[in-house]
Parts: structure tokens; sequence; C-alpha cells
């Protein structure tokens, strides 16, 4: 994949060669790109995928200042110190333009960390944490996907109107399920009055004990559950819960459970009726989610996933960052990130100045299942810019933006 | 929680012990007999798990609605599995038999790493749920809970196949030869048993049930490539609960661990004293915790009679040579080499030869403590660990570098002390279990502890002063540092002490005689090559910019091992060579090939095959051999 994603460019570059003078003598812009490959493979092959593509499409059109653009992937193994090592080799021997990537959260914030010391630029496309723009937020650090707070807000309107008052929160224990546990919480209260009663349920990562868990939230009779489990501990407490009959007659929430990543596995299993955050793929009517799926599909014969969406708009923000900074000075590119737009398959988003994140969005809607698949009805696309914190609150948790 | 409630959780924990049960008795099976602690087992398993999908839809086609399907498919799964055991027995780790018994722990890590990618690249990244199984679909009211009828069929699979293998091990001339071997290899050699078949068809045997137990794993989750590491840990935690090579043994624990587990999760966040006490929490290491506490008391696990020999002929093999003056030239040639190395190759190669350095101290060690020491461990990183946040705490707490470099070793080695006290009467694998076990409640507390420790993210912002911000000088500091303290190691070993060390090792009985203090020796060892990991830890965490986590998880541990074996356990230079041999080939090959796993995986058995001494052992090999030819 590295390779394809590399002989594409150089592919793209014969061809740019052909199309005047300029290009053909111009070396390739190269952007840095670092992820967790061998951790996240369901989410990260068809992001290697969306990022080809976006490069294609960019290098076919002649590339940026004239030069085309190269992605260079390096795989960190899941581990922050040889993140950071891939940095450091991104930076000072292949002279990457800007760094960008980036799944799990301690990841991202490792390099977000680097970035600050060596002073480039970060672009981070999926890792999840509040902390990465706020707490520990820095000058050239910027974030692509909505945050955990966000897409966690994104699903209080719809709880807060169930009117139930006794939540069962079930996460796994790490930093993005205490944190989007602790959203939910304080978002509920905020929006939804008093009598709200929150029973926790940690699991570890990966090691859900489905039949002991299911059981602890059945005997703590809640009128409804909030989840942010994902992948292999998703499909477990679905069958498992099922079975055991937890969902029946409760409203059950699951923050990222209509991304095709965790959603497909579960085939005609798919909790019916679930409240969730994600990405219909399939159903996505706007001129230019049916232009990406329309080349996804044509390049690659298999439809997109939201890791697709995601390396595709990173790419696309790097290049956008690059023609409008017209230049590859890191100063420079800092400058044209504050309120960069740009064109992603959900529309175009802005990279807020005040707080370096990203006004992405994502879809909400409720889980069903068609033809033995599991997909999304009933859903809205909801604007990021609407599920962020007022600006003083804002500048409150972001130390750098005092 | 109502008695009913109570009761079904109970059964919720037999459920998963059954799995886990099914695991670990193929792992305990395959390390009475033949003494490889198989880290691949955990590979069997996801294996077990795909095979186990791919065959069922195959089976569900041609057998449209039967349950039979279902069952054939578990039987495939484990056929499969056990004649992939076997083949690699046979290629690979019956030819390092001879070799020092933390060699066949490496070769099956690099065979982890296959797997793991040969997966990725048979059946891809998506999650594979299976279907539920036609006639155990559904539930059975139990006390007024609706409990899934295919969990109570894994509990009766799982008592059959105890029973079972009972039968096998007590009533057949099969398991006579099985419980010879386990209890005396040489007898049951010199008594004419074919140790090369019987070697063969345990491996095999446990493979089945791995591969079995990952298929029969499918109802419940989706196969995923997380599988391997998920139940590679929890199958060493019962095995050695158990008592090592026990089959009842590993019925029990994994019915304590179990049972354990889903009570924590039932019991919910309970106060103590005016504390809450999230135990759901306690459900990532409840099963270290539990290990811990039993060898503490019974230092050979519930069933296991003897200590294993393990330790003590850990580095039997090869004796460690003082270095003679080709060896102190050469350690001169390389430090002057990799003091000109940035001006010669550029600030990366500085950043990685950092990263050598510090993985070589690291891995040096792990040498005293398991090459001199005769001690091995599985928790290695507890002590890198520790030094890195010290370090790491200290730097943003305000204190100068200096300060927090010193620190660290400090820190470690106190821990290290404590540790030595309480586990002075486990050794050999029971204490390698043991500092894994420590390292993994570390880990958990550094996961939890979020004021002190950043919790998951771990801390950020832990650089060098700004006079060693270039890459290029932290890496001058680093090399004066390590090639001190790698010099001061060596030299330990060559100290009275050193040989003392190495005396109680060999031959403990007599060291005792000869007046050697074998325990507070041992002891000495614990804390000292702790001191050092914390001063690796401490120089990783300023190269990186921060600590997290994964400085004191199992694959930190792991790499100290491989890298030590590569390299060698009794060569002087062992842990330079393994550091570098690993580090430069994960470098080199991460940015060259998808499958950079397997690649390393293979690079790592060619190694383990061609120089089953280490790499490092090159130059013996040619003294030898001059040797050899000036006599004759």
């Amino acid at each position: 994949m590295l390779r394809s994603v590399l002989f594409a460019a150089a592919a793209a570059l014969a061809a740019a060669g052909s199309l005047g003078p300029h290009a053909a003598l111009a070396q390739p812009i190269r952007l840095g790109e670092i992820n967790e490959y061998k951790q996240f493979p369901a989410f990260l092959a068809p992001y290697q995928k969306g990022m080809q593509l976006a490069v294609d499409e960019i290098n076919a059109k002649g590339g940026v200042l004239g030069r085309p653009l190269e992605v260079i992937s390096r795989d960190d193994n899941g581990v922050p110190g040889d993140a950071v090592r891939a940095a450091e080799e991104l930076t000072a021997r292949e002279h990457v333009a800007l760094l960008m990537g980036t799944f799990a959260s301690n990841i991202g914030l490792a390099v977000s960390d680097f970035a600050r010391q060596r002073k480039v630029l970060f672009i981070a496309a999926e890792p999840l944490t509040d902390k990465l723009v706020w707490q520990d937020g820095n000058e050239y650090t910027w974030r692509l996907r909505a945050s955990t707070y966000m897409q966690t807000a994104m699903l209080v309107p719809d709880a807060v109107k169930t009117g139930k008052k006794r939540w069962a929160i079930v996460y796994p224990n790490y930093e993005y399920g205490q944190a989007a546990t602790e959203t939910f919480k304080q978002q509920m209260i905020a929006q939804g009055g008093s009598g709200l009663e929150f029973i926790e349920q940690p699991v570890p990562l990966g090691k859900i004990d489905p039949g002991a868990v299911v059981q602890a939230l059945i005997d703590d009779h809640p009128d409804a559950i909030f989840s942010s489990l994902f992948g292999p501990d998703l499909a477990r407490f679905v069958r498992e819960g099922e079975l055991r009959g937890l969902f029946k007659g409760r409203p059950v929430f699951d923050l990222l459970g209509g991304e095709p990543e965790y959603l497909d596995p579960l085939k005609d299993e798919a909790p019916v009726g679930w409240y969730v955050t994600g990405y219909p793929w399939y159903a996505i009517d706007t001129p230019e989610h049916r232009a990406f799926l329309a080349a996804y599909r044509a390049k690659f014969d298999d439809y997109p996933r939201l890791g697709s969406v995601v390396g595709y708009s990173t790419v696309k923000a790097a290049a956008a960052a690059i023609a409008r900074a017209h230049s590859t000075d890191t100063a420079k590119l800092v400058a044209a990130m504050a309120n960069l737009r740009v064109a992603t398959p959900f529309g175009e988003v802005t990279f807020r100045a005040i707080d370096h994140q990203s006004t992405m969005g994502a879809f909400v809607g409720r889980l069903a299942v068609r033809d033995g698949k599991g997909v999304m009805v009933d859903f809205h696309y909801a604007d990021g810019k609407d599920f962020l914190p007022p600006d003083d609150v804002v500048r409150r948790l972001r130390p750098a933006a005092r | 929680m109502s008695l009913a409630s109570f009761a079904v959780q109970l059964l919720n924990g037999l459920a998963s012990a059954s799995s886990l049960f099914l695991v670990a008795a193929g792992l305990t099976l395959i390390f009475g007999v033949t003494r490889i602690v198989n880290f691949a087992h955990g590979s069997f398993f996801m294996l077990g798990a795909y095979v186990g999908w791919s065959a069922g839809h195959v089976l569900a086609a041609a057998l449209p609605a039967s349950p039979l399907s279902f069952w054939l498919a578990v039987l495939a799964a484990g056929i499969a599995v056990a004649a992939l055991g076997a083949v690699i027995e046979v290629l690979i780790l019956r030819r390092i038999y001879a070799a020092p018994e933390l060699l066949q722990l490496t070769a099956t890590f690099g065979v982890l790493l296959i797997a793991g990618d040969a997966t990725l690249a048979l059946w891809g990244a998506e999650d594979r749920l299976g279907p539920r199984v036609p006639g155990l679909s559904g539930t059975v009211p139990v006390l007024g809970y609706a409990v899934p009828s295919y969990e109570l069929a894994l509990i009766a699979i799982a008592v059959a196949v105890f029973a079972l293998l009972t039968l096998l091990l007590r009533r057949t001339r099969f398991g006579v030869l099985v419980r010879a071997a386990a209890e005396n290899r040489e007898i049951a050699g010199a008594l004419g048993i074919d140790q090369a078949t019987l070697y063969t068809t345990v491996f095999a045997l446990g493979s089945f049930l791995a591969g079995a137990a990952g298929a029969l794993a499918l109802p419940r989750e989706p196969a995923n490539l997380g599988m391997d590491l998920a139940v590679i840990a929890d199958a060493f935690v019962v095995t050695v609960l158990g008592g090592l090579g026990s089959i009842p043994g590993a019925f029990i624990a994994a019915l304590a661990i179990g049972v354990t587990k889903a009570l924590c999760i039932a019991a919910g966040t309970i106060e103590v004293g005016g504390i809450a006490l999230a135990l759901p929490r306690l459900a990532r290491v409840i099963e270290f915790i539990v290990m811990a506490l039993v060898l503490l008391v019974r230092p050979t696990g519930l069933f296991g009679t003897q200590s294993t020999p393990a330790a003590q002929s850990i580095s039997g093999h090869r004796r460690l040579e003082p270095p003679g003056r080709i060896a102190a030239w050469s350690a001169l040639a390389l430090a002057a080499g990799a003091a000109l190395l940035p001006a010669l190759a550029g600030s990366y190669a500085a950043v990685l030869a950092t990263d050598i350095l510090v993985a070589a101290l690291f891995t040096a060690s792990l040498q005293l403590l398991t090459g001199s020491g005769g001690m091995a461990s599985f928790g290695h990183a507890a002590w890198f660990g520790i030094g890195a946040y010290a370090a790491a705490w200290m730097s943003l707490a305000g204190y100068p570098f200096a300060l927090a470099v010193i620190a660290a070793p400090i820190a470690a080695a106190a821990v290290a002390a404590a540790f030595a006290g309480l586990s002075s009467r486990v050794s050999g694998i029971h204490f390698a279990m043991l500092t894994l076990a420590l390292a993994q409640i570390l880990w958990s507390g550094a996961l939890d502890w979020e004021p002190v420790t950043g919790g998951s993210n771990g801390l950020i912002g832990v650089w060098p002063p700004p006079a060693l911000a270039d890459p290029r000088h932290y890496y001058a500091l680093v090399l004066a540092i390590c090639a001190i303290a790698l010099v001061a190691l060596v030299a330990v070993a060559f100290t009275p002490y050193g040989y003392a060390l190495r005396a109680s090792r060999d031959a403990p009985l007599r060291a005792r005689a000869c007046g050697i203090a074998v325990g507070r020796r041992r002891r000495e060892a614990i804390w000292l090559s702790a001191a050092f990991a914390g001063l690796a830890g401490a120089l990783y965490a300023f190269s990186k910019g921060g600590v997290g986590p994964d400085s004191l998880a199992i694959p930190r541990s792991v790499d100290a091992l491989v890298m030590l074996l590569l390299g060698g356990l009794s060569a002087v230079f062992g842990p330079l060579a393994g550091a570098a041999a690993l580090t430069w080939l994960q470098d080199t090959l991460a940015r060259s090939t998808e499958y950079w796993h397997a690649a390393t995986g293979i690079a790592i058995l060619v190694l383990v095959l061609v120089f089953p001494d280490g790499i490092a052992t090159l130059g013996n090999v040619a003294r030898a051999l001059r040797r050899s030819g000036a006599r004759a």
C-alpha cells in the first residue's frame, strides 16, 4: 500500500509532466504521514485509499504550486516513541513540508508535541481527544476530525428528547471513553436538567467480558444506555446484549456505531433503533459526496468507509494550506491554516483559528437492517461548528489561545 | 446484588473461564513437555477463529441450517492449526531445543509476527463476526435471567475436554510418555522414548486446542487481528497460576480468574471507608493481581510440584568470556565511530543511534539479571517505565534535567529493592511471570492514575534543555552516558560480585557452601539491573518528548528479551548487537513493506536458527576456529 501510494504519485508526476513545461521539472512536495497501520487496519486501510485518491486527483490537475504532491507514509506500530522517531525521519531525511495523520489519541498528542518542539505543521487526521486542541493545544497542531466532545454533543439532543433519567454508561476504559462519558454527563445535565442518574461500567479496551457486563447493566435497571464502545468490543456487547434482552424497551446510544468500519461486521445483527453517529455513504445525496463516491468506486471497486473520507480530506486540507500559503515554509503554512476552508466529501469545512479544530461534522441517525446489512436511517448531517462550546469557554479550555 | 444475580454472574464467569481454559490447556501441555514458552499460542487461537469463520461459511452453504456445520468448522480449525503447529515444531523449534530456553520464546515471537501479517493478508482488515450456532442461538432462563444457551454449552465443552485430557494423560500409553517427559526429559530419553515424535505430537495437540478454542469463540466475538495478543497474557497467567504442565491446575486457575473478573464487574463501584473504588476498572489486571498473590504464597502455583530448572540452566550453555584486547579495541573503535556518526550521516542517523543506544542499555540491564543472574524476566519494562515516568514527572514539575535523569535509576532501584524482597522465594519461570505481573499492575496503574501519569495519553512536553534540543547534541550526551553505563555493566560482571552472582546461578548449593549469600546476591542483581533499566527509561523519555503506558507494556519487555537473545545472552557485545539489529531492522523494514511485521519475524527466525548463541558471538566462533586450527 505504501508503495502503491508512491507509485501513484510517480505516475501522476509523469502525467503532470505531459501537461506543461513547469510541472516536468518540478520536485514533488512531500507530505509526511504517520499512522498506526498495524493497530487499526480496519480504519486505516480505507484511509490510505482515501489519501491515494486525493493525491491522484490533485496531481491530475497539475498538483499544488505547479508541483505534484507525494505522500510518504510511516507505520509507527502504535508506539508514541516510534511515531516521534518517524516524525524525526520525515522532517530530517525526507524534508517533508508538513506532518499529518495519526489515529490514536496518545500518538496524536506525542506527534503534536514534537511539532511544537521542532516547529513543523501537524494536521492531525483522526485522533479524537479534546486535549489535542484544548488543554494541550499548540500553535503548530490542527485537527480535522470532529472530536470526542463534538461527537458526543451531537447525540445529546436526541438523548435529552428521550426524557430518560437513569442512564447506564458503558465505555472503553481509556481517555477516549472517559472523555465521552464526562462530556455526555455534563451536556445532559446542561441540557436535560435535574433528576439525572448515571451508572458507569468501564471495560478494558479490546477485552470486554460481555456476559458479566451485560448482566451488571441489567441489574442496574437503567432507563437508557450510552456507550462509546467500538470494534470487537461493540460486536460482543451487541450480540450478548440482544440475547440477554438488555436493549429491550431501552433507548441505546452508541458514539461511533454508525461508522461502516464498526457497523458492517455486524451485518444483519446491527442493533435496530440505536442512535449513532457515523457515515451512511449509501444515502448521502450531495454533489460533493456523489462525486467522491463515484471516483472512489471507480478507482478501488469498493465502497468508502469513514477512514476513506478522513484520509481524503486530510490530503485535501494539506494541499489547500500549501496553496493558500504559496509556500512550504512552516510559518506561512501555519498562518494559512487559520480559517482555511477545505472542500471535503462532507462539504466545506473550516479550520477554526480559535482552537485549530476543523468544523467537519458527522452524520447522526438511527440504525436499521436492510438487505442483511446494517444501515443508518433518518439521519442528518450535524455540522461540527454547531457542536463546539462558546468562544469564551474555548479560550478557557485552551491555554495556548489566551 | 441479589443472590440470583450473584449466582448467574458466577455462571457468566464460568463461561469466560471455559474459553480461557481451552487455550491455556494447550499452552500448559506444550510447556509441560517441551519447556517452550510459546508466544505464538495466541496466534494459534486467532488463526483458529479465522479458519473456523471461513470453514463455517463453506460448510453452512453445504449443510444449510444444520448445527453440524458449526461443529465441523471447529474441528477443521483445530486440525488446520494442529498441522501448522506440527510444521512449526519440526521446521523451527526442533532445531533449537539445545539452545537456551528463552531462545525458543524468541523464535515463537517471530512466528507471532508472521502469523499476524499472514492473517491480515489472507482475511483482510475487517472484523469477521461468525453466525450464531444453529440450535444454540437462544437463551435459557436461569433464576429469572436469560443466559445464552451457547455459553452453557461452552461450559459443558470445557468440562468434557478436561475429562478427556485427564483420561488421555492418566489412562493411555501416550499419557504416560507425556508425564514421564514432563517429569524428567533426560531419563525419559534414556529409557528410549522417541522424544522427537512425542514433542511434535504434544505441540500439535496443544495447537489443536488453541485452534478449536478460537473457532469456539466465534459465536461470542468476531475474528479480529487483536485476538492473539488479547489472549496470550491471560493464557500464560492461567498456566502459571495453575502450576506449569498441570491440566487440573489450568482448569481451577481459569475458573478462579473467570469468576473473579465477573464478580469485579458485577460489584461495580463500591465505597470502602469513604473512598469510591471502581472495581470494574480492575478487570484489566485482576488476573495478574491474583497470580502475584498466589505466587507469593505458593511459589510454584496452585498445583505446581517442582520449581522448573529453567532459570538456572538459562545461560548455562556458554560462558561469559571476559573481554580481551580485541574486544576492548573494537569497543573503542565503535565508540569513536559512534561519536563521528552525526557529522558523517546527518541528524536522523543520530536519532536512530540514540534509540539503539537506549535499547542497548535497557537490554544490557536485562543481561545482568537474566544472563549473569540467571533470572529471566518477562516484565523488565517495569523498571524502564518507572524510570521514564519518574524523569518525565520531575521534568514537568520543574526540576532540572540532570536531577530528573538521576532520579530515574533511583526510583526504579527503590521499587525493585522492595520487589526483590517480596519475591525472594519465587524462582525460574515463576519469577519471570511475577515480574510480568508487576509490570502489568504498574501499566494499569499508569492508565488509571491520570493526575500523575497522564492516563492513557501519558505525559508530553518532556524535552531536554535547549542546549540539548538538537538531536545530535542529545545523542552526544546519550552516547557518553550509555558508553559509561555499558562498560560499567560489563565491569560488574567480572568483579567478584559478578562471579559470585554467576556461581549462584550455576550451582546455588555449592555457592552457598562456599559462603556466598545467594539470595542477597540475587536481590542485588534485581535492583542493580532495575537502576540501569530506569536510566535507559529516562534517556528514552527525553528523546521522545514524553512517556506513556506503552513504556511499561508487554511489547517493551518482549523487545528487551528478543534483543538480548538475538545479540547473545552471554556475549559482552550481545545487548548492543541485538539492539542495533532489531532497531535497525524495524526502522528499515517498516519503511519498505506493508508486511513489515512478517519481515521482522522472518529475520528473527533466520537469526535465531543461524546464530543460536547470538550474533555477537561471531567473534567467539572465529576464535574457536583459530584455536582448533592451531591445535591441529
